[in-house]
Formats: structure tokens, sequence, C-alpha cells
């Protein structure tokens, strides 16, 4: 497949992921893969202790500690944090990530640090995340970083160990996907609305094999926070790779971060990152385009993030469907969800709101979804959370007061972390609960044994939360 | 890495399409320590149903797994693998598997095949009737209980890993270092932003050791 694609790149335009592929090749074998260097690692608690332990046991030096940043994310709770952890599992995982990180050299942000927060929103806080760069992390959502221009993907835990130990990785080059976003968002619909009906159109397996680079008027109207939205769920349509090129967005953005380059480096920085866009005549293996002026406010109704439809829909029938493994699969997750074919989205009520992650924990998300229930009340019986996904976006939002806006309305505002998008860190749905969710999957169990999980926007979510049921966030706003 | 050449087996037919990372290795135990012992918690909320393939004799010993599509999509957890490899699955078989795991189960020792349509019928069909399959990789074909051989791709390198039962961390540090070494040194000039000094480093440094 890629020899192909790859050939024809080398003749004509190329690609912006083909532009960071080729400026990262160490070497290229006679089979078409290449051993790529990586700029940039995050480490985080769950992924990394096998990996740290396979260095150890092979007795191999950690190459080049400055390329890491570490984290505890994942498995942290999101309450009382001027406690010291409660002993257990959890504790003793982030007290290994301290260890192994002292021991190799990496620099390690603590739970109560005002730099502390999720991965994928702490790299780009930090200017850790750069156009042009090489990133890789044992998390999926690592696909966030491309909205800055970087190649960025999630990688397993002997992916890590190799990286630690070499600093590259033996790769294929992947198929190129574009997706163009032609119009303008309607008012009630955010950028999540734009990746769900993207993921329910070419679904989870649409992207495999394929770098995903987002263009377009729409991407280029958003800001940052929207743009990583859309990377950060490249991996729910099947594509470790989701990228998008810099701009002057994207610049006001990562100049004024710490770790970004400075003085002369930022001149040069600046002068080689222009190069950094697909060639007119670049090649894509497939093209997708979506007009965002269709797009109505989206919501998941099954087990994969493909199983997504407008607010305004009723749930499909299996029946109707003619393939038996997509019918079956279909009977699967209403069955697992508790619903029933031709039931209206907007009947399903809920137990608790999740307003957080790394697809939708940054301000812009916690400011769309205060507009929505400034005023307002969350439903009785319901609980709703609002998880910002880093410490400095909790102070951030308190400094704009949204964190009064939330709390006085009934929801809960946590301390930063992974929370109820992994439900691994005491944030958790009881076995058949509900709840309307800003995170990135729907899968069976994910927020908790048996709990259900309906996907959508931060604004939909807050629009769920005060109604006790999916609600069109449309018929709500002033 | 154990090698792997030939392996003759039963397959466990799982046809369910979008079987995901969560549902083979859920996150509760993601905090368990090391890889043995992890095969117990495989599929755990399926097998707590009843009547899972993998618990139904003679599936209990399959080393196969016949997948629906897109297999092992989402999470990049490894976990997912490890349960598998301690459960004693050796090789995978889908029309369509996640990326992640894909390349996970490559580190542990697990072929994965990609094979769809008629082909994959036949194999699931072996798998459900319990008729024992022999995977040959170095000629990369799947022999079924009648003789007939189907063929089937594998990165070369992949496969000299596998049959090898490769290190590729070593191989790496043995046939590479002098190209990463001249690499970093071009590309630190080239682009000198891209590697942090301990200077712009140092606000991480005044830590201590707060968890």
């Amino acid at each position: 497949m890629g020899q192909d694609a790859s050939r024809r790149a080398n003749q004509g335009g190329r690609t912006l992921y083909d532009k960071v592929w080729d400026a990262h090749v160490v070497r290229s074998y006679d089979d078409g893969t290449d051993l790529i260097y990586i700029d940039r690692h995050l480490v985080h608690e769950i992924s990394s202790p096998q990996a740290f332990s396979g260095l150890d046991m092979a007795d191999r030096p950690l190459r080049r500690p400055n390329a890491h940043l570490a984290v505890a994310d994942h498995a942290v709770p999101t309450h009382s944090r001027h406690l010291p952890l409660p002993p257990g599992q959890a504790a003793r995982q982030v007290e290994r990530l301290i260890g192994n990180t002292r021991k190799h050299g990496i620099r390690y942000i603590p739970m109560n640090d005002p730099r502390h927060g999720i991965v994928h929103v702490i790299g780009p806080e930090l200017g850790f995340t750069l156009p042009g760069a090489t990133l890789v992390c044992g998390d999926s959502h690592t696909s966030t970083h491309g909205a800055f221009g970087a190649l960025a993907f999630g990688i397993g835990s002997s992916e890590c160990e190799c990286v630690f130990a070499t600093q590259t990785l033996r790769l294929r080059r992947q198929k190129r996907m574009r997706v163009t976003v032609k119009g303008a968002l309607k008012p009630g619909v955010a950028v999540k609305d734009v990746m769900l009906a993207l993921i329910a159109r070419i679904g989870v397996g649409g992207g495999v094999g394929h770098a995903i680079e987002f263009a377009g008027p729409a991407i280029s109207a958003m800001a940052m926070e929207g743009r990583m939205t859309l990377c950060n769920m490249a991996i729910e349509a099947g594509a470790r790779v989701g990228m998008i090129a810099p701009d002057k967005v994207t610049y006001d953005w990562v100049f004024a971060r710490p770790l970004a380059p400075q003085g002369d480096n930022e001149a040069a920085a600046r002068y080689a990152w222009r190069a950094l866009a697909s060639d007119a005549d670049a090649v894509f293996d497939r093209e997708v385009t979506l007009d965002a002026s269709e797009i109505a406010p989206q919501v998941s109704w099954g087990t994969t993030p493909a199983e997504t439809l407008p607010v305004t829909a009723t749930i499909p029938d299996p029946a109707s469907e003619s393939d038996p493994v997509r019918r079956a699969r279909m009977a699967s997750s209403l069955a697992y969800m508790g619903l029933r074919p031709g039931m209206a989205l907007r009947d399903i009520a809920i137990d608790h709101v999740f307003i957080g992650s790394c697809t939708n924990g940054r301000l812009d998300d916690l400011r769309g979804a205060a507009r929505i229930v400034e005023g307002r009340r969350v439903a009785p019986g319901v609980s709703a959370i609002v998880v910002p996904g880093s410490a400095s976006v909790r102070l951030a939002a308190e400094a704009e007061g949204l964190h009064r806006v939330f709390t006085e309305a009934g929801f809960e505002w946590r301390a930063a972390g992974c929370s109820m998008c992994v439900a691994m860190n005491g944030d958790s749905l009881k076995p058949g609960e509900r709840c309307a969710s800003t995170s990135n999957r729907n899968f069976e169990g994910r927020q908790g044994q048996g709990g259900r999980t309906h996907l959508m926007s931060p604004e939909m979510a807050a629009a769920a939360a005060i109604t006790g049921r999916m609600t069109d966030v449309r018929e709500m706003m002033r | 890495m154990n090698s792997f050449t030939t392996l003759t087996a039963l397959a466990a037919s799982l046809p369910e399409a979008q079987i995901d990372t969560d549902v083979i290795f859920p996150a509760r135990f993601l905090l368990l320590p090391g890889k043995a012992g992890l095969g117990s918690k495989l599929f755990s909320e399926r097998r707590a149903q009843g009547g899972f393939v993998l618990d139904t004799p003679p599936w209990d010993k399959a080393q196969i797994m016949v997948t629906g599509p897109d297999f092992g999509t989402g999470s990049s957890r490894e976990n997912a693998v490890w349960a598998l490899a301690d459960f004693g699955i050796r090789c995978v078989i889908g029309p369509g598997i996640g990326e992640i795991f894909h390349a996970n189960c490559f580190r542990n020792g697990i072929l994965p095949i990609i094979l769809a349509g008629a082909p994959l019928a036949r194999v699931q069909a072996e798998a459900e009737g319990a008729r024992a399959v022999t995977i040959d990789l170095p000629a990369q074909h799947i022999r079924l209980s009648d003789g007939s051989e189907i063929t089937f791709d594998i990165e070369p390198h992949r496969k000299r890993a596998l049959v090898e039962g490769l290190d590729e961390i070593g191989v790496i540090l043995k046939d590479e270092l002098a190209a990463i070494e001249a690499f970093e040194a071009r590309h630190r000039r080239a682009n000198p932003w891209l590697f942090l000094d301990d200077g712009q480093l140092a606000c991480f440094d005044d830590i201590g050791d707060k968890p």
C-alpha cells in the first residue's frame, strides 16, 4: 500500500503528513518501512511501568531524558487532592512513575502542581507540543497533538520502551486521507458534533491505515481547542494520526507557552514552519468532504462512537439492517444500552453528566457549557460534574467565574484528571446508570461496569444536565 | 520474545463486530502490576455472562481467534494483548484489526492476520467445527483440515522478527545506533528548538518528592 503512495508523493506535491515524516527518517528499509525519529514523548502512570521495567530488565539506558515529560492523570482522584493518595493500586502506580522518572532523569509534574493535567491538555499548554515535531504517548488520544501540525500518535507500552531506549520507531508510512470541512457551524453546533458526524459516516474502521488531515474553511475558523477536539477523536475513526496545518491561530497559541522556541529559535521556527502545509498538488488516497452548515447536534446511542445520530432522530431498528453482522452488533448495542428501536433520542433520561476529558476539557469547552448552564439548575436526581482538563484550565475558568456558574447550578467542580472518561480513578457509573458525557468513547463498561454512555458536545451535555434527558441545545439558546 | 514459526491449534470464533480493547481488557484492571495472570481478566464482562466461547470446551484450549470487523479498536492498552497472550492465544485472524492493537501483537509474539471474505469464512467454519488449523508463518499460509491452504500477507520485517523471536529494540541498537546518532546531530542543527535543554526544563526541577 504505502510504497505506491510514497513513490507518488515523492514525484508530485507532498502532504503535511509526508513532510513531517520525511524530516524524521533515520533510515529507509527495502521493505518500505522507515526508522522514524521521535522528538517528544509524554509519559503517564498507566502505560509506562512495563516500559520502564523492560528497560531495566535489559539493563539499557534511557537515550535522551529531555525528550520526555511525565504526569499522572489516568488514575488520580479528582477530589480531595489536598490529601495524600489513599493507599492502594493507584497510589503505588503513581509512586512507581515518580521512582522511574527520577531514576532515568525525566521531569515529572506532581498532582498539585499548577501545570498538572491530562497529558493531551498539558502538552499543548506547556508548548511541549510543537508544529513539525514527532510526538508519541502510550495513549491512543495522542492524535490530539496533530492539531498543531505535529505528527503525533498513540503507541503501546513496548513501543514506549523502544522510544525510551532508541528514540525511534520502525513504521510504515500510512495512506493519506483528507477530511475537508466546508461551511460554517450553525448556532448550538460544536466541533464535537462535526467529529461525531464524521465517525458516523466513515465508521470506527474508516480511518484504519490512514493519517487524516483536516482542512477547509471550517477548520481555519476553529480555535486551537476545537482543532484539538477534532484530532483527538481521529482514533475513534480508526486513524492513529489526525493533523491540521499550522497557521496564525497555531502560532499565537504556541509562542505564548513556556517551552516554546524563544529568541533566535522563535524566528527560525516560524520560518521553518511555513512549509508545514500540504502542497496544492499533493495526492490523498481518500478524500471526504463535510458541510458544517448541514450538521446538527449529535448524540451517540450505541456502544461505538459511530453509532451516533442527530439529537432529533429516533433509535434505529436492527430489523431494517440487511447485513447480519451489523444487525447483530446493533442489537447487542441496544441491549447493553437498554434502548428500544423507534424511541426518540430526546426521550432518553439520564442519571449523570460528565463534562471534561482530553476531548472536551479545555477552557472553550467549559465556556460553551457554562453559557447553557448560567441561571439554570441541574435537574433533580441528576449528578453532574465538571472536570477541567488541567489545573491551568481550572484556574483560568475560575478567573472568569465559570466555577460559580457551574456550582450555583448544582454541578460539582473538580480537580483535573481523566476522571469519568476512563473510570479507573474513583469517578465511575454504577451498572445501568446512564451518562451524558463529553468524553470520546461509549464502549461497554468504559465509564464503569455496566454503565451507559452517550457522547455529545459540552453544550449538549450541559443542556441534558438541566432537563435530565437528551435535549436539543438549540432549544435552550438565548 | 518467543518465536513463532508454525502453530497447529483450534481456533475460537468471535464474529461480533467492533470488539474494542475496553471489552478485551476492562480499564479497572489496568492497575494490576505485571503481565502474568492477566488472562483471567480477558473479556471479563463477556465471560461473566456465561457461555463465552473461550470458556466453552474444546475452545477453552484455542490458541487462535477468528474475529469480526474492527477487532481491537480503541484504547492503546497493551494489556489487551498481554491478556490474550497469557490466556494462550498466539494468532488473531480478522477482516480489520485496530492499528495500535495490531502493532502491539507483534511485540508480544502474537501473529495478527488480516483476512476477509470467503477465505475468512472458511477459517471461521473450521473454528466453529472445532477442527484444528495450521498457521505456517514462514510459508505465509493457513492450512485447513482438508489440506487446502489460504495465503496471507505480512510485513517482511515483522515476519522475520516473529520467526526469529527477535528483540526489536536490541536489533535497532545493534544495527542503527550510528545512524540514529548521525540523524540526531543533523536534526538538532536544523531544528534546535526540538531539543529542550536543562535550562528550559529547570522549571520542573524544584518539585522535590511530591506525588
